[in-house]
């Protein structure tokens, strides 16, 4: 046959066609494969399941190493739904020790969206959370029996001591609010509520791990990824060790039962807190497991506000223990000085009248602190604020910026949430609520006894304690001394204080002790060891005075501040001065002498709640 | 001429062209290692259990290497003598299966014989292509001699695409219809097959690129616009070779371009169907105008070339809307690119895309994909095997698998252009058409650049029908090429 050698050309466009073909491809391949990595992101979401490792929590223990918080396992129990088939209720109620309609609810909670959004059948799904550990040993040996169930442990926290919840909060899961607020967590997770379990979420949480695992397309595991290789291990949270001393937090809610009140006690040479009670109590042990979401929520309801943590977030008249505060203040401004006295005809007289109680007159500042004397501050006051030659206002601003650096008016810094900053009025203030600057000393006058205006946490009391007691300075509260692989907060080791000579504190703290040989705190006496001491007896509103106490040990090298708040309990003398030297007698001696257990069994047996017009049900 | 008389011809082996059977054992061992890697499951790997998707693949490559052999051994004289019988038959089974196959899938396709099931139309393709060859070498066959040689042509090509359709195989179907790159290459005008092309990509282009882009045309109606006034210079240039003509439909066009563009830029609305049209019409009275003193028929193609070009684009929202079904739109418009049905028809393009994306460069190594592994791509072992290439051997294994087949069908052309007699000729053609047709169909299907019809790729997909049909088709036209020096002539 004749050969076309025209048409023969014509394999030159089939060829010419297919390699055109083939470049077009080669081009969609490079720009699929290599130039866009949006296919790989796509690649990883579909065929990874990364599951978190959940790392241990941080331990907490005392400051003397004692173990406080730890972790138990607890038992959840799981389930996927599209591989549960045939179930026996019967034998799995009688398992579990639950009724028919128990399980039902259980089930219901489980597929309800609103409590479970996240409920499909093919991925697993929690059921009952928190099972006993015998009903986990029961079902163990029988899960074989429930296709589609099984056990997942996690970690729950456990309590060695009954006390110090406030200190130690608790841990829940996590809000929706969480998630969107920190992107470490995920739903399910567990974080901090309230206390250092909060505060040092970060520190105790660890770092989350993570196991990559392949799954097909429909969500069932094949296999670990590379056999693991991929796999990031967890990190254990760090272990805390508090300020607290647990056996005198401990006691010192024993001292504090059937009171509402609160006892701070501080290290005066570092800050620590030793105890920090909130009254009343309750045991860190009830938000723990399957019980919480009830206990919760009863602790909520509870008129008493047991979650409510007075030590801190309470902001009380502070009474007479606001006496020393102002004795400094008008030293260092040459208002007074050591031997100026000024008369007291049971009372303050000029124009108006506060009233005091019978000792002699006219007395200087030593024996004013000693008597607690109202009508020698309200003269001292007087003199500052209607000095010659200033006006009101501005001698209310030095008068309150003293405050200020002394901790009083706002948060002094303690590493525990919710903390309260008190008040100190201002120049403004007042102006605002005489309309106009036309009030004066005697408008005033209460604040020179911490009554009116001014209010104070039972901390920031006892941080005052502890500046007198250091003469002059503070370290800011805190609840935590160390964290393990890592350092506090450098702002805990910072000395802070007023702007007042130490000599003017010398005077003070002589005067405290004074109040304690042979004054309003003469129960503080205790035997072998010199305290100081300032009742305080805070008229409020809402009943019976509270009950105020302040004291430090011993006189000339202070191991303990302390101060204790006892709502609607009276005079400071009859329940403030005895809960506090107690804890100052316990924590230096480590027991009580026998002539004044008498002092302590009163204390424990003894209840101002029915004093405080609160009705518990 | 002496050695017609043996069948065991030892020059058989002497003269077969190894280098298509070197490239195509690559391509079937690669076949099979990446049906192994597409069917590994992580619990129970053995390539040689042959209830496994590896292992069948395995008896299947064994049995298709026979058939190989014993096509090499067979008298060549068999294909041309026994052409039409071998095709009528398999019409027959063919028919046949429309009504005995059960129903897979949808499909009537498959012949059941215990534990084997065969597809017949993976074996029509051979004997549509025997036949086919069997025609073109009737004495003094030339198809452009009376429009009866046409039809008969197409006959042989459309009663197996009637009857595949019948059994609901589109794509085993349009296969077939790969065969019009031998009637082109046998003299079928270059016309036709452009126009074709063409008709292609105005719809692709007018359909896939509706966003708005200027002059109140879309992209694709705009791209189509330029596309029309450039091969209509094209065809000034090279059909009607008139280069005075040609010049200045171009200056014009290039003015008429530049002049838009400042006044668009100043600010001015201008109607781009208007301006296009006139531009076109001016341009085609200009040359009508002009054409009068030379060879008028060049002329009136490529102005009838215009006219039609503007009607098929004014008709094609028209026929797309009112014409096709809405679940062939939904179709053609996710294979477009259109619409996101990911958990639909265009899952599987998707999932497909994810899966080669994934690769990368050099990919993630054997057993390592974890998309194909992980059964995100459906049919993976089967249509989409070439995903686990991708994933796997990433950008550098995909390459050389596309430029291996693209060297095989060069190197057919090349043993097709090299036959003496017409039947090894067209038969050649065939065999290349049809590879040329299932590796651009499967592979662009699979990176998303061409619609998902269901075709197998050669030699790699899983399925003795697919492998045996391709094996036969090969080896038919190897055994006809080594004794192409002892054809009569």
């Amino acid at each position: 046959m004749r050969k076309d050698y025209k048409l023969a050309k014509r394999r030159y466009v089939i060829g010419g066609f297919i390699t055109l073909v083939v470049i077009i491809y080669l081009i969609r391949l490079f720009s699929l494969q290599v130039s866009d990595d949006t296919y790989k992101l796509y690649a990883e979401s579909n065929a990874f399941l990364k599951k978190t490792v959940y790392p241990a929590r941080g331990l907490i223990y005392d400051r003397n190493g004692k173990l406080v918080v730890f972790n138990q396992p607890a038992y959840d129990l799981m389930l996927i739904p599209k591989d549960v088939h045939s179930l026996d209720t019967v034998a799995f109620c009688s398992l579990l020790n639950i009724s028919k309609e128990q399980l039902k609810e259980y089930w219901a909670d489980m597929k309800n969206p609103r409590k479970n959004p996240g409920y499909s059948s093919y991925t697993p799904q929690k059921l009952i959370s928190h099972i006993s550990y015998e009903d986990y040993g029961r079902l163990q040996e029988k899960l074989y029996m429930f296709p589609g169930f099984y056990i997942q442990t996690r970690t729950v926290r456990k309590y060695n001591y009954p006390a110090g919840a406030n200190i130690l909060g608790n841990i829940r899961e996590v809000s929706p609010e969480d998630v969107k607020r920190d992107e470490y967590y995920r739903r399910g997770d567990y974080t901090g509520d309230l206390g250092v379990e909060k505060s040092y979420e970060e520190a105790l949480r660890g770092q989350k791990g993570m196991e990559i695992l392949m799954r097909d397309a429909l969500g069932r595991i094949k296999g670990k990824f590379e056999d693991g290789a991929r796999d990031v291990a967890p990190v254990s949270g760090s272990n805390l060790t508090l300020a607290i001393d647990m056996d005198l937090q401990q006691y010192g809610e024993e001292l504090m039962q059937n009171k509402i009140g609160a006892i701070v006690a501080i290290e005066p040479s570092t800050g620590e807190i030793l105890a920090l009670v909130s009254a009343p109590a309750y045991d860190p042990q009830l938000l723990v497991g399957k019980e919480r979401g009830k206990n919760y929520s009863r602790l909520v309801m509870d008129p008493l506000k047991p979650l409510y943590d007075r030590a801190i977030q309470g902001a009380y008249p502070p009474g007479s223990t606001f006496k020393p505060t102002q004795g400094l203040i008008f030293l260092q401004e040459g208002i007074i000085n050591e031997n100026t006295a000024f008369p007291c005809y049971h009372g303050y007289i000029n124009g108006i009248r506060v009233g005091c109680h019978g000792h002699g007159s006219p007395l200087p500042l030593k024996p004013a602190l000693q008597t607690s004397c109202n009508a020698y501050f309200c003269w001292g006051l007087k003199h500052m604020i209607d000095k010659r030659d200033t006006n009101p206002q501005d001698q209310l601003t030095k008068w309150k910026d003293y405050l200020v650096e002394m901790g009083y008016g706002y948060r002094l810094g303690i590493d525990l949430p919710h903390e309260s900053r008190g008040f100190i009025p201002n120049a403004e203030f007042y102006s605002k609520s005489f309309r106009g600057p036309r009030w004066s000393a005697n408008s005033i006058i209460s604040i020179a006894i911490g009554q009116g205006e001014v209010t104070a946490t039972p901390l920031q009391i006892a941080n005052l304690c502890a500046t007198i007691a250091n003469r002059g300075y503070f370290l800011t509260p805190h609840v935590v001394k160390e964290i393990e692989d890592s350092i506090i907060d450098p702002k805990y080791k910072e000395k802070r204080g007023p702007k007042i000579d130490r000599k003017y504190y010398e005077i003070v703290a002589e005067g405290m002790r004074m109040a304690v040989t042979g004054g309003t705190c003469r129960l503080a006496n205790l035997p072998g060891v010199e305290v100081c001491g300032k009742t305080g007896t805070a008229q409020n509103p809402h009943g019976k005075d509270h009950s105020v106490f302040m004291g430090f040990a011993p006189y000339h090298d202070p191991k303990i501040a302390v101060a204790v708040f006892v709502e609607n309990a009276g005079f400071g003398a009859t329940f403030g001065v005895p809960i506090g030297s107690l804890i100052i007698e316990k924590y230096l001696n480590g027991e009580i002498a026998g002539e004044r257990q008498y002092i302590e069994e009163r204390m424990l047996t003894s209840n101002t709640i029915i004093n405080s017009g609160v009705k518990k049900h | 001429m002496e050695s017609r008389s043996t069948d065991n011809n030892p020059s058989v082996f002497r003269n077969l062209d190894w280098v298509t059977v070197i490239i195509y054992l690559l391509l079937v061992a690669a076949g099979a290692v990446s049906i192994y890697a597409a069917s590994y499951d992580f619990d129970n790997a053995n390539i040689f259990d042959f209830s496994e998707f590896s292992g069948k693949q395995l008896r299947w490559i064994g049995l298709s290497l026979i058939i190989g052999f014993v096509i090499l051994l067979l008298d060549y004289r068999i294909y041309e003598a026994y052409a039409y019988p071998i095709y009528g038959i398999v019409i027959l089974v063919l028919v046949a299966t429309v009504f005995l196959s059960p129903n897979i899938k949808g499909s009537h396709s498959w012949l059941v014989f215990g534990p084997v099931s065969l597809q017949p139309a993976e074996f029509g393709k051979f004997a549509t292509s025997l036949a086919l060859a069997k025609l073109f070498d009737s004495y003094n066959f030339s198809l452009n001699a009376k429009p009866g040689n046409y039809l008969r042509a197409l006959l042989i090509i459309f009663l197996p695409v009637v009857i595949i359709l019948c059994q609901r195989e589109t794509g085993s179907a349009l296969v077939y219809l790969s065969l019009i790159f031998v009637l082109y290459r046998e003299g079928m005008s270059g016309f036709v097959l452009g126009a074709i092309f063409l008709a292609v990509l105005y719809f692709v282009l007018a359909v896939k690129f509706m966003d708005p882009l200027l002059m109140g045309l879309s992209t694709g109606e705009f791209s189509v616009f330029c596309l029309i006034c450039l091969v209509y210079c094209l065809l000034l240039v090279f059909y009607c070779k008139d280069f005075f003509i040609a010049r200045n439909v171009i200056i014009g066009m290039l003015a008429a371009g530049i002049i838009a563009a400042i006044v668009i830029f100043c600010g001015v609305e201008i109607n781009g169907i208007i301006f296009f049209l006139s531009l076109l019409g001016v341009a085609v009275l200009y040359t009508a105008i002009a054409m009068l003193r030379h060879h008028i028929r060049n002329f009136v193609v490529s102005i009838s070339f215009v006219l039609v070009s503007v009607g098929f684009l004014f008709s094609v929202n028209y026929v797309f809307e009112k014409i096709l079904q809405p679940h062939q739109q939904t179709r053609i418009l996710v294979l477009l690119g259109i619409e996101e049905d990911l958990r639909g028809v265009g899952y599987n393009v998707n999932q497909s895309k994810i899966a080669i994306g994934s690769g990368g460069i050099e990919g993630k190594g054997f057993l390592n994909g974890t998309q194909t592994k992980l059964k995100y791509v459906p049919e993976q072992h089967t249509d989409f095997i070439f995903c686990t290439i991708g994933e796997e051997e990433g950008f550098i294994g995909s390459s050389i698998v596309l430029i291996s087949f693209l060297f095989l069908i060069l190197r057919l052309i090349y043993l097709a252009e090299r036959q003496k007699s017409t039947f090894a000729r067209v038969y050649s053609y065939c065999v290349v058409s049809m590879l040329i047709f299932h590796v651009c169909i499967n592979i662009g299907m699979v990176i998303g650049l061409c619609p998902v019809i269901g075709i197998p790729l050669p030699f790699f997909s899983y399925g003795g029908s697919s492998l045996w049909g391709f094996t036969i088709l090969l080896f038919i036209m190897l055994r006809l090429d080594a004794t192409r020096k002892e054809r009569r002539d």
